[in-house]
């Protein structure tokens, strides 16, 4: 993330995709390695993911993404596995929470959604709220994150927050 | 004037925690009164505690930590993490440490530690169980876990409440489980969303705190942040056996603002399955009858009460597991293991075939004690069906109510038991 932008690639998914998906629980409960439990990041949607991926990368899926288990290995092995942001049309609320304090930009943005393909390249400015698709020279705004999320996301996450900080800003 | 007139259970609660009077919508900053963590979430927070610079946790007598999930361990890498909890237990002198076998964290929770009125959090989604008791009650994630540890607080965005009516009376063999699953199944899985649902109704009033569990258990399968259910006689006659008082009694106004009002009649209501591999994918049983089936789980935080051991023993006493099954049954904790052995349930399983483990999550984790071999077909009572859930890929997983799981162990295949009568 180069500040509260993004660009990159995109990998399509559909709806209701649960965090067993996004890293099953038989790997999690074995180690705290992030590197090593990348390996099957989405492997329940797609076998090949973490090695298709490149970094910078982006999801674009359905709605209710991240529904399922309150693990945080799933947005982390995300991160770790390349992917620079999340654009769904909803998000389960544990994987949003979770996403923005491990430092995993999360968008909400139907329209965006409903016309991008995947390969597509996309441009997002979490600042202003604006998602640029440059395969398809078209531009869409959504409700920017809130600004105390917003600075969680800005400094890397809620560990460097906290240790900024010291306590919530709300 | 009452300051807190016209307000939800929810926004009562968050009123309390945070001194001011709060309505759905607004961000607020909560003392918690009660963090809970497991061996699947405990050693990420105790690494980002670390990470944030943590030295000693706020309170060691408000962190509730529970090794349920892989329990006993089935692997070196397991080991390792359980040890790195117990060297955190001591270090940080935490007093409420669940070491293996004890039960699963929920029940734990329930069992020990939750009143009406607290504001409790656990990095586990299905925390929010506890609403069943009248209390706020949430899943997060272990940095925010994490966080808790350091602070004792964390924000919160006030939910908007759901009100789900349940009338009528529920038909014989149908159960709590049926109610949320065919609730599941009409609501879909995102159908409630960061909001908080009411169960309301004649229906709740009649089911047991153990039925009351399982409802609100399964809120987080249709998105919702808490479930929760107002405090009456039979909860506070449940807080009184556990030897506990209330934080506060909390109801919801009269003019109470619900964002929804839905009403369900149970009347007529069927047993229902979820099918794979979603929790919305439900069916009544009769639909799927017939299905072949190779492993039966009885057990969890959803279903491994009393008053499951029971209604599953009711059918098996009388009958034996089918040669072509394996069941397992695993009571919720300690407490409820020990009170099955003295009813006879454990050994009515036993005699009728049944594996029975230790308590904990057993095979819904996916980790160990059952993990399916491809192409097989699990029921279960627990509380997820995705692909890989129970640690392979290629497994079917259904989901119903104990009373479901035990016939259909018996007849080797999925089987409604009122179609039998």
């Amino acid at each position: 993330m180069d500040g509260l932008k993004v660009k990159g690639k995109v990998w399509r998914f559909g709806d209701d995709i649960n965090t067993d998906v996004i890293i099953p629980g038989k790997y999690k409960f074995k180690t705290l390695d992030m590197k090593e439990l990348a390996k099957h990041a989405m492997e329940g949607v797609d076998q090949d993911f973490s090695r298709k991926v490149s970094r910078g990368d982006l999801i674009v899926a359905g709605k209710n993404f991240g529904c399922g288990s309150s693990r945080e290995q799933a947005p982390r092995v995300l991160k770790e596995a390349g992917v620079s942001a999340v654009v769904a049309v909803s998000f389960a609320r544990i994987f949003f929470r979770n996403a923005i304090n491990v430092g995993l930009p999360v968008i909400e943005c139907k329209d965006a959604v409903k016309e991008t393909d995947e390969g597509d390249l996309v441009e997002i400015d979490l600042e202003k709220g604006m998602l640029k698709n440059l395969a398809k020279n078209r531009v869409y705004m959504f409700k920017p994150i809130p600004p105390p999320l917003l600075e969680i996301l800005r400094v890397g996450g809620l560990v460097e927050y906290l240790k900024q900080y010291g306590t919530y800003k709300v | 004037m009452n300051v807190l007139a016209g307000k939800t259970i929810t926004e009562k609660i968050f009123s309390l925690a945070c001194g001011k009077t709060v309505e759905a919508g607004d961000l607020i900053v909560a003392d918690v009164d009660l963090a809970m963590a497991h061996d699947g979430t405990a050693p990420l927070a105790i690494n980002s505690f670390r990470e944030m610079g943590g030295e000693k946790v706020w309170d060691p007598f408000k962190i509730v930590l529970v090794i349920d999930h892989v329990a006993p361990s089935s692997n070196e890498g397991t080991s390792n993490l359980h040890k790195m909890m117990r060297e955190f237990v001591r270090e940080q002198e935490i007093k409420n440490f669940y070491d293996v076998g004890m039960g699963v964290c929920h029940q734990l929770m329930v069992e020990n530690y939750v009143s009406p009125g607290m504001v409790v959090v656990g990095a586990d989604s299905h925390t929010c169980t506890y609403g069943a008791l009248g209390a706020f009650a949430t899943g997060i994630g272990s940095t925010e876990m994490a966080a808790v540890f350091k602070t004792g607080k964390l924000w919160f965005r006030v939910p908007e409440t759901l009100r789900y009516m349940l009338k009528g009376k529920l038909p014989q063999n149908v159960m709590a489980k049926d109610i949320i699953l065919y609730i599941a199944g009409e609501v879909k899985a995102d159908g409630a969303t960061y909001k908080a649902i009411d169960f309301s109704g004649e229906v709740v009033k009649d089911l047991s705190v153990d039925g009351r569990l399982t409802l609100c258990n399964m809120v987080v399968e249709i998105g919702a942040k808490n479930g929760v259910i107002e405090p009456d006689e039979k909860t506070m006659a449940y807080i009184r056996s556990k030897g506990r008082k209330p934080k506060t009694i909390v109801k919801n106004d009269e003019d109470a603002e619900f964002e929804e009002e839905i009403e369900f009649d149970v009347s007529k209501l069927e047993p229902q399955i979820a099918c794979p591999p979603t929790v919305d994918n439900v069916k009544p049983v009769s639909e799927v009858e017939g299905l072949e089936i190779d492993q039966v789980f009885l057990g969890s935080c959803t279903n491994g009460r009393m008053e499951d051991l029971r209604e599953a023993a009711k059918i098996l006493s009388k009958n034996r597991v089918h040669p072509n099954v394996r069941m397992i049954v695993i009571p919720a904790s300690a407490e409820i293991y020990l009170e099955a052995l003295k009813e006879g349930l454990i050994e009515t399983f036993l005699r009728a075939g049944c594996v029975v483990c230790n308590p904990g999550c057993g095979p819904c984790a996916g980790a160990h004690q059952g993990v399916p071999e491809k192409g097989e077909v699990v029921l279960s009572t627990s509380n997820r069906n995705f692909v890989g859930r129970m640690g392979c890929a290629e497994a079917d997983i259904y989901l119903c109510s104990p009373i479901t799981a035990a016939i259909s162990a018996v007849k080797g295949k999925i089987t409604n038991i009122n179609s039998l009568r």
